[in-house]
């Protein structure tokens, strides 16, 4: 079967080749290969920190159909580094990729890439712009350390405590472990003044806020040790709400197992299973590693598509937490409601202290 | 939440004939329903007229209607069956409109039958305008403002422009987009008369706005998901059946996507939908982002089979289970068969919908889009880009030569249509316009077009070359398509997906194992539905895919409207979604490899690849090229006809009116004139003078063919099924109208009434002579005249005719299985077929007419084939049978009353004994002047009334007023020549308006009168029931007495 003549191509760790061309900035990225399957959300996808060192392939077999916006960004950058496009589409879309450095290529066979990536896990790979010899790249990209075993929220977490916003109800600590801004926003907005800390923040700095969210975040949980530890610490006594690594890390705290998934749940469109009430949400997810099944009481809310632990919920110690996302962002609105009711319970506690 | 086990049995309403606005798409979902109501251990019954629907074959359910779908007709099926609940919510509008009629009239309640899927308030709460803005306005959304107008005085202070839309209607049938104060009064009386509840909105506009329809589902613990998004590329003010669609979405970010999702949502749970799915319709302002909510259907939808086959998501499977009780969590998704179907499809390709118009059938209408519906169906493409979808889609149409149709062209674009689909498809127009001369369109450019979506025919075209020439440099460059999986989750999760469209430049993906065990045939489908090519084609497709797996084959499927039963991937092993062009069938032919290509149930479509593909090197399975082409080609089929010594109207071939008129001179007039080149009636006219051939020969602007046309002729419609040797005649039917009117329009009568013992015995003479002759290997249909004692033969088709599924049904003899097993190799006598006999019972086959939604185009019946549907009935006796088909039909004959007559001159001797036997039954007569002394000299009393053209400016009730007040039940009007404008025109476009039984022929009129004088009422009897006493065997399924003890 004929291909087309083109510079671009994808190469993963095992050899396999996927050609196409540059429609973003020049040069060749490396990372792991996963795949994305939002159809909308391209913009927050890239600048989602979660997607550190990450190459996205995007389903969606049109990409950048409606431009791009600044208060869409979830980060103050793309973080993934590079997209990998059946077609690309917009001049407002591939210049910004341009513009913010991103490698990016279209006219993939990205179905093909997706199941070679499903049925083999998600892999090292190297995106390339221009027309370099692939059997060189594929070299670098076997020097290149695996995701498992990672720890990258230093590199995407704010070095210092910032002030998000200083006008609320309830005074609430975000460790930055990559969060994403619609996460701030979405505690805003319920009435919640909001920090930022570092990831490496310690529980004394915590316990005088009134609830600490664990964030979002790339990588593999499992050697975020101190990270573990500190939320240990917290735990009982300060509120505790996690969202996705916030989630993972813990589950680690709880002595809860996390393993790598072989390709990730990346998408607007799994389906969660709330267990007390039989319910299902339609739910924004991206993540690699997952905590592993468990009947246990505290797993709230189970994934429809592999048995994971989707939620976790320890009244006891006043800590909740989610794998997906009730932010969205992109993605549907069905847990929206989570961080809003977390808010508010915050608020009411609070008002009750006071009295 | 486990299946419900309350419940024994239920029953199905269809949505009846195919009309405009309601088409094949609930066949798909009644189908569905049914299967899944029998996995689950249902006793099923199912209620429909259209006895071309695969959900009234009698192994579908335990017990089949064939019965008007009225309160009288299903209200006796109910009485009869006792079943445990109603299902409405796949049925259409017809169905959800029959639950409420059947609730209010006390049916429900009386007989103990509760109505699953959507109760009488949620559907009130979504079909009511008022109730439905309230619902909305509950959840913070908002609706066009508008207001409720029950009486024209409500007009006053309604600001313009604005938009009139009736309650409870099809399709937003007899609504429309108005601008001046005229235009809104004329329009709001319209919609009025239309409403069965004499209700419109008159709500402010949103033309121009962008629409988007999304497809919702949600299950009794309030599980809500978003099965697929559709974006219109025709703004706001076309309906949404006319327009072009796309899916998934392709315009809105991230954020606006997700309010729409969440307005649905709330707006489902706002209405009450509990189990089952609704489409729900948004306008937004593109700059701006401000949504208005215009509709909800309750129920699956034409949009919901369109979602289904977009996605792979079976909407009508998934809300037959969530009605009986399941929640979607329990519901495995069906083509992954491990995740449920309780999450969102995700789509890594784009489907795109055309729809199919008919203008050219009905000159003199109105083609202008807008609220009111007026596509008779419509073609689906899929492909990896937006481009490559809509180019297949639009090819996909298979548009006549020289047709106007809107979206004929590229540059044909819709006012307003949003920016993004301008530059896709301006994309396209650059593409086509830098292609160069064959010799120098390299490998690379070549495969960058293909990926594009453009055909090998319309690359060629742009290089000035032919079609094949291109294939072959193509084939030669190894560019060829692949095939990707529709699987509903973008790969995501591993499917066995049996469902596949083709893209360029990417890997192929599952191809058939050429080591596989079973051989597969290749079944060619029919396309999309338009006049004189329907539903009737794919119930015999999806019956050929049925047999052919019944017979050790893998059946493969090949079609492109989203609406069929074949195109459901449950239906075939394997469904290539694709259009029925010559590239694309090779394509699939080489990929399968098949031990046979089936050409002879998908209609004219398939006909026309059949020498390609012969020539190509594949096998036709069943009748082969050579038949076709002798049967086709009227040269070589006269000379047959004449070695044969079986008789034909005499006729020539002409290019030039001189000569047009010396052939009708040699055989006399009247005669039949139309094109050579197509058949079905297209652009056929009879002519009476020397005058109406030259104009004939000028519309034609080709060759035309001239037979004698036959005056007063029985017309005979056989079905036949012929091996080659030995013929089985399947069925002969009679024509009620008479050679003349389109065998498509008239109705037909099995078995035929008026044939003696002689002609019948000729007939089947000629039909066992022919089939060998042709060397037909399956089905034939034969079209006979019979004038007297003499038999003439007007045209053979060596396919599936439009009436196989009406004389399957009436004879109890599946003919599709047989012809299939014949193409197999089989011999006649080795089926094992039933005697050839007639029927004991009489069935009619009455055709629906789409007039009302064409006006301007005159209402009468003629050689043109204009009808869309169809609707069966059955009885003991003949005029029942007629009578319960004219029912069946919406046309409901008087029973008593008023007949206007207005006949031609030469018709009015033939309508004198009509006329005496109307006035015999009680009826009071009037007739204009000239039928009003004709009659009167024959000693019948009769009343004279004024026409149109008779008070111009003067002052005096016509026929018009009394018509248009209900002072008239029955109007049998021949016409004087056609044409808008004209005292006929006018007469039956106010019977249409008024809704009374308007009957354009002089036997239409006998029949009519026939069955007013003896129908008598009938109990309805099931089709088991029927086929098992005229084979004396018990019923399958158990009988009601089994049941009860």
């Amino acid at each position: 079967m004929r291909e087309l003549a083109t510079g671009g191509y994808v190469v993963l760790e095992d050899g396999t080749v996927f050609r196409g061309e540059s429609v973003g900035a020049d040069g060749t990225a490396f990372g792991e290969a996963v795949f994305a399957t939002a159809m909308t959300g391209y913009q927050e996808i890239l600048t989602d920190p979660s997607y550190a060192e990450q190459l996205i392939c995007f389903t969606a077999p049109m990409v950048g159909n409606y431009g791009v916006a600044r208060g869409r960004s979830e980060s103050a950058r793309p973080q993934a580094r590079a997209a990998i496009m059946r077609e690309a589409r917009g001049p407002a879309w591939t210049d910004w990729l341009s513009d913010n450095g991103i490698v990016a290529l279209t006219g993939i066979d990205t179905r093909s890439l997706v199941l070679h990536l499903r049925d083999c896990g998600s892999m090292r790979a190297a995106v390339a712009a221009g027309a370099s010899a692939y059997e060189d790249t594929l070299e670098t990209v076997l020097e290149q350390p695996a995701m498992a075993g990672r720890a990258l929220a230093a590199e995407v977490s704010t070095p210092e405590p910032v002030v998000y916003s200083d006008a609320g109800l309830v005074s609430v600590a975000v460790i930055d472990y990559g969060t994403k801004r619609s996460i701030l926003r979405r505690l805003t907005s319920a009435g919640a003044m909001v920090t930022l800390m570092p990831h490496d923040v310690d529980s004394g700095t915590l316990a005088g806020f009134d609830g600490v969210l664990l964030s979002n975040g790339p990588g593999d949980p499992e050697p975020l040790v101190a990270e573990v530890a500190t939320i240990r610490e917290l735990l009982g006594r300060v509120p505790v709400f996690g969202i996705c690594l916030g989630h993972q890390l813990l589950a680690l705290a709880t002595d809860h197992e996390t393993y790598k998934l072989p390709f990730g749940h990346r998408g607007a469109n799994h389906p969660v299973l709330h267990r007390a009430s039989g319910r299902v949400l339609v739910t924004s997810q991206n993540h690699g590693f997952a905590v592993a099944p468990s009947d246990e009481e505290e797993a709230t809310h189970i994934s429809l598509y592999d048995g994971t632990v989707e939620g976790l919920s320890y009244p006891k110690l006043d800590a909740y937490s989610v794998q997906f996302h009730p932010e969205a962002s992109p993605g549907p609105h069905d847990a929206r409601l989570l961080i809003e009711d977390w808010v508010a319970e915050l608020c009411r506690r609070k008002a009750v202290e006071r009295a | 939440m486990p299946r419900r086990k309350d419940l024994k049995s239920i029953c199905v309403i269809g949505s009846g004939p195919i009309v405009i606005g309601q088409a094949c798409e609930f066949d798909y979902s009644g189908c569905q329903a049914l299967k899944v109501l029998r996995e689950e251990g249902f006793r099923t019954i199912v209620v429909n007229s259209n006895p071309a629907t695969i959900m009234t074959d009698p192994g579908f359910a335990d017990r089949t209607y064939l019965e008007p779908l009225d309160v009288t007709g299903v209200t006796s099926v109910l009485e009869r069956e006792r079943p445990d609940a109603l299902l409405p919510t796949l049925g259409g509008q017809t169905a959800l409109n029959l639950a409420t009629m059947l609730s209010e009239a006390g049916v429900l309640d009386e007989l103990g039958i509760e109505l699953i899927g959507a109760p009488v308030e949620v559907i009130r709460r979504a079909e009511d305008r008022l109730l439905f803005r309230d619902a909305v306005q509950s959840v913070g959304l908002r609706v066009p403002e508008s207001r409720i107008v029950t009486q024209l005085s409500d007009l006053a202070g309604v600001s313009l422009p604005a938009v009139v839309r009736p309650a409870f209607t099809l399709g937003g049938h007899g609504g429309g987009f108005v601008s001046t104060r005229a235009q809104l009064e004329r329009q709001a009386a319209v919609g009025l008369s239309e409403s069965p509840i004499g209700q419109v909105l008159v709500e402010e506009s949103v033309r121009g706005w962008d629409e988007f329809e999304l497809e919702v589902i949600r299950d009794r613990l309030d599980n809500v998901v978003i099965v697929c998004s559709i974006e219109n590329l025709d703004p706001m003010g076309v309906h949404t059946g006319d327009s072009v669609t796309v899916a998934p979405q392709m315009t809105l970010s991230d954020e606006a996507y997700q309010e729409l999702r969440d307005a649905s949502i709330a707006i489902i749970r706002a209405v009450g939908v509990e189990t089952g799915g609704s489409n729900i319709q948004f306008a937004r302002e593109r700059d701006t982002g401000e949504l208005r909510v215009i509709e909800m259907n309750p129920r699956v939808s034409r949009s919901s089979a369109l979602a289904s086959k977009a996605t792979g998501y079976p909407i009508a499977k998934v809300a037959a289970k969530l009605a009986i009780g399941y929640t979607l969590d329990e519901i495995p998704n069906d083509l992954t068969k491990t995740t449920p179907a309780s999450f969102e499809p995700t789509l890594d390709y784009v489907v795109v919908k055309f729809p199919r118009f008919a203008f050219e059938k009905f000159p003199g209408a109105d083609s202008t889009l807008g609220t009111q519906m007026k596509s008779v169906g419509e073609a689906m493409g899929i492909g990896r880009t937006f481009s490559e979808a809509f180019l297949k889609a639009r090819r996909s149409r298979e548009l006549d030569a020289g047709v106007s149709s809107p979206w004929l062209e590229l540059d044909d674009l819709p006012e307003g249509i949003h920016p993004w689909f301008l530059s896709e498809i301006e994309r396209i127009r650059l593409a086509l316009g830098r292609i160069p001369a064959l010799d120098h369109l390299d490998a690379d450019e070549l495969l960058r077009l293909k990926r594009l979506g453009l055909s090998d025919a319309e690359i060629a075209e742009a290089a000035g070359c032919e079609e094949p020439e291109l294939r072959a440099k193509r084939l030669a460059l190894d560019i060829r398509p692949t095939y990707r999986r529709v699987d509903s989750c973008a790969g995501e999760v591993e499917a066995a997906s049996n469902y596949y469209f083709s893209t360029w430049g990417e890997v192929d993906e599952a191809a058939p194992d050429p080591e596989r065990e079973k051989q597969s045939v290749v079944i060619l489908g029919s396309g999309p539905n338009r006049i004189g090519q329907g539903i009737e084609f794919d119930y015999c497709c999806v019956h050929a895919a049925q047999s052919f797996r019944e017979l050790g084959y893998e059946a493969v499927m090949v079609n492109c409207n989203p609406e069929t039963v074949s195109t459901d991937y449950d239906t075939s092993d394997r469904l290539y979604f694709e259009p029925l062009t010559i590239e694309n069938v090779l394509a699939i032919c080489e990929r399968e490899r098949p031990a046979g290509i089936v050409i002879q149930f998908g209609g004219q479509t398939p006909l026309k690849l059949a020498r390609a593909i012969e020539a190509a090197g594949f096998h036709i399975m069943g009748t082969p090229f050579e038949a076709i082409d002798l049967a086709e080609d009227r040269e070589r089929f006269g000379d047959l006809l004449e070695r044969l010594a079986i008789r034909c109207p005499e006729w020539g071939m002409a290019s030039t009116s001189e000569e047009a008129i010396g052939i009708a001179d040699r055989i006399g007039y009247p005669v039949l004139v139309r094109p050579s080149y197509v058949l079905g009636g297209r652009a056929m006219r009879v002519c009476y003078r020397p005058d109406d051939v030259r104009s004939a020969l000028v519309a034609a602007a080709r060759k035309v063919l001239i037979d004698r046309f036959l005056e007063n002729a029985v017309e005979i419609d056989v079905d036949a099924l012929s091996d080659g040797e030995c013929t089985y005649i399947g069925a002969i039917m009679q024509h009620v109208e008479e050679a003349g009117v389109h065998s498509g329009d008239s109705s037909c009568v099995l078995p035929a009434p008026s044939l003696t013992p002689a002609v019948s015995e000729e007939i089947t003479t000629i039909i066992r002579r022919l089939g060998p002759a042709l060397g037909v290997v399956g089905l034939l249909n034969v079209q006979l005249a019979v004038v007297g004692e003499e038999v003439f033969v007007l045209e053979v088709n060596p396919r599936a005719s439009r009436t196989v599924p009406f004389a399957s049904k009436a004879t109890g003899v599946n003919l599709v299985a047989a012809a299939c097993r014949l193409g197999d190799g089989v011999k006649i006598p080795e089926l094992g077929l039933p005697p050839e006999r007639p029927p004991r019972q009489y069935s009619v086959k009455a055709a629906v007419l789409p007039f009302s939604r064409f006006p301007g185009a005159d209402p009468v019946l003629g050689p043109e084939m204009r009808s869309t549907g169809e609707v069966m009935a059955t009885a003991e006796d003949l005029p029942t049978a007629l009578a319960k088909a004219e029912r069946a039909a919406g046309r409901e004959l008087p029973a008593s009353g008023r007949a206007f007559f207005s006949v031609r001159d030469a018709d009015k001797s033939a309508a004198v004994p009509v006329a005496a036997a109307l006035a015999g039954l009680g009826f009071e007569l009037v007739a204009t002047r000239g039928t009003a002394r004709a009659f009167a000299g024959a000693g019948i009393e009769i009343g004279e009334v004024l026409k149109v053209s008779e008070v111009e400016g003067k002052e005096g009730t016509t026929v018009v007023d009394l018509i248009r007040r209900g002072r008239c039940d029955l109007v049998v009007n021949t016409p004087q020549g056609s044409g808008a404008r004209t005292d006929g025109y006018l007469i039956r476009e106010a019977a249409l308006i008024a809704r009374v039984p308007c009957i354009t022929t002089i036997s239409g009129a006998a029949a009519a009168v026939q069955a007013i004088a003896n129908a008598r009422s009938s109990e309805s009897c099931s089709l088991q029931e029927r086929i098992a006493a005229d084979s004396g065997a018990a019923p399958e399924g158990r009988s009601r007495e089994e049941e009860t003890s």
